[in-house]
């Protein structure tokens, strides 16, 4: 299959920090890719440039055959990239129905404010969040918000959807949901990159990770793999997980 | 009741002022252009301050840019009515330019920024002599008619301005101009990331928020047949209708009415009992309506009537 997403040589850094480093990389149409990596890799900074938030400072990125680096970040989301925030960022004085109709309405090819709101409520549907679709978004609990997310990021019709530390905050029930609904999602044929902390959540979906440090990308491949790689075992996982992982079957 | 709230409402209160004209006497008839004056400025505001979330002190340079470019045209020959007109498509010109230059401030920064705009032009108005007339000021050609009809007549013009803004702001609140400034003004990473083109809807909230105040400016120059950089640019023109708006009700189509309604009375009680504390009291207006009711008037009324539970 084609690649949907490519970075080819992609670099940022602010001021003296280099936060991305000459990543090259690409995702194919369909896929799951697990992100992961240690505090300050560049996951963040990574979904930021794709998305256009911030600028890059080398490289070229590629969506869907069009070249999107240089592009604002509306722009962006109009072809179909969306990404939720690790820190969630809803509309607050916005009924929940509304936050996803903004989605809609300006990059999910909503005709007019009432067709996008209708939308919405499909969306809501989706997510498990219909019965809450008129409360206010600053209402709702940590795991309803970051379904709120879901669901506005589903409300532009993504091909390409970036989930950074959806799971973070939540405990392993909530978690379990969320995989669940972010599998439902890949169903329905949105490409996933799934950014992480914990490692566990990302390889019950992902067949393939991809590790950063240090803004460098230092690791690609099936999860297994990638998990006995010396260098991941070093600089991500530590010398005690690697222990465990050694002691347990593979 | 939906229909009434939209459409018969403002109509009957249009009917009001309409037949008002015909029986207030002259001194209710300049308070109550200069409350149709105060409605302009304050919907327009709505437009940046209540529907974006951004703090345009630039109010006062809309005003003055509108009262002087009316001014300069009339003595210039053109007829008063095109040089309303001009004056609202200069400053609205004006306002794109200005815009587009400080709308990617946030904060202070935007509100520093815009205030700095007005008396930046106060003083290019007060150094270029031939053109504006200075310090000393400007005289505008005086019309042939009898007091009251004079007064009626400022007063329908200002009546036709500030009901343009009113349906222009029904039309932007309900329609997707109104969702997107709401969502910029909520969260703006998270519009641009739903695919709002943020900078290109600010842009045109800051235009909308000068083109009526123009022609104010420019009806107001007619209306007391002279202007001086001071008058024209006083900054008070920026502050009175960022209290109006949020004394009735940042965002809301009906709050900056409201609000104007009850500014002027508070300001023409106070302006004839404690003459010297005008500024005082507006300051502490302003403590009072940022500490108590940021809501503001029309959601503080109606969640009473409706007895509506607060969100938390
Ligand atoms: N807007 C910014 N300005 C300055 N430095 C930044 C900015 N964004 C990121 N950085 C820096 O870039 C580096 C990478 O940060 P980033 O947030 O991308 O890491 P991350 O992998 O997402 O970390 P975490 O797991 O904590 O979310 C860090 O050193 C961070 O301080
Ligand atoms: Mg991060």
């Amino acid at each position: 299959m084609s690649a949907l997403l490519e970075l080819k040589g992609v670099s940022r850094s602010f001021g003296g920090v280099t936060a991305v480093h000459e990543v090259t990389t690409s995702v194919r149409q369909g896929e799951i890719v697990g992100l992961i990596g240690p505090n300050g890799a560049g996951k963040t900074t990574l979904v930021n440039l794709v998305t256009g938030v911030h600028r890059i400072d080398a490289g070229e990125i590629v969506f869907d055959g069009r070249r999107i680096s240089g592009l604002k970040p509306h722009r962006i989301s109009h072809l179909g990239v969306a990404r939720t925030f690790q820190v969630v960022q809803p509309f607050p004085d916005m009924t929940v129905a509304d936050n996803v109709a903004a989605g809609a309405l300006f990059a999910g090819g909503g005709a007019s404010v009432a067709a996008a709101r209708d939308a919405a409520y499909e969306h809501l549907e989706f997510v498990g969040l219909g019965e809450l679709a008129d409360t206010l978004a600053s209402a709702l609990t940590l795991p309803d918000r970051k379904r709120l997310e879901l669901a506005k990021s589903l409300a532009i019709k993504p091909k390409l959807l970036l989930l950074d530390e959806v799971n973070a905050g939540l405990n392993s029930r909530e978690i379990d949901d969320a995989l669940e609904l972010i599998q439902a999602i890949a169903d329905r044929g949105v490409t996933i990159i799934l950014i992480e902390h914990v490692i566990k959540v990302v390889l019950n979906l992902s067949r393939r990770l991809l590790v950063l440090h240090h803004g460098e990308l230092i690791a690609d491949g099936p999860p297994d793999q990638v998990v006995k790689d010396p260098h991941v075992v070093e600089a991500y996982l530590g010398a005690r997980f690697a222990a465990r992982m050694r002691g347990e079957p593979a | 009741m939906r229909r009434f709230d939209t459409i018969l409402g403002p109509l009957v209160v249009l009917a009001l002022l309409i037949g008002f004209a015909f029986v207030g006497d002259n001194y209710f008839l300049r308070l109550a252009t200069f409350m149709l004056m105060y409605a302009v400025l304050a919907l327009s505001w709505n437009f940046i301050g209540g529907m974006a979330g951004y703090p345009s002190f630039a109010t006062a340079a809309f005003f003055g840019l509108g009262a002087y470019c009316g001014a300069i045209l009339q003595k210039a020959g053109v007829p008063m009515f095109l040089s309303w007109a001009a004056a609202g498509l200069f400053t609205g010109v004006f306002a794109m330019l200005l815009g587009r230059a400080i709308l990617h401030l946030k904060g202070h920064y935007f509100a520093i920024a815009s205030l700095i705009v007005a008396e930046a032009l106060r003083e290019v108005v007060n150094t270029w002599t031939e053109l504006t007339g200075g310090g000393m000021g400007l005289n505008l050609p005086v019309l042939q008619m009898d007091v009251t009809d004079q007064a009626r007549f400022f007063f329908f013009a200002m009546l036709v301005v500030a009901a343009s803004t009113f349906v222009l702001s029904a039309v932007v609140i309900r329609g997707k101009l109104g969702f997107g400034l709401s969502c910029i003004k909520q969260n703006e990473d998270a519009a641009n990331i739903l695919g709002v083109d943020a900078t290109r809807y600010k842009v045109f909230a800051f235009v909308l928020s000068a083109v009526f105040v123009g022609p104010a400016g420019a009806i107001y120059a007619g209306w007391v047949n002279y202007i001086e950089p001071a008058d024209a640019f006083d900054v008070l023109l920026s502050v009175k209708p960022i209290v109006m708006v949020i004394l009735g009700g940042a965002g809301t189509l009906y709050g900056p009415v409201v609000g104007a309604f009850a500014f002027l009375i508070l300001e023409e009680v106070v302006w004839r009992n404690v003459l010297t504390f005008h500024s005082g009291l507006l300051g502490l207006l302003i403590v009072l309506l940022v500490l108590f009711m940021p809501q503001g008037l029309i959601r503080v009324t109606a969640r009473r009537l409706f007895r509506r539970t607060a969100a938390p």
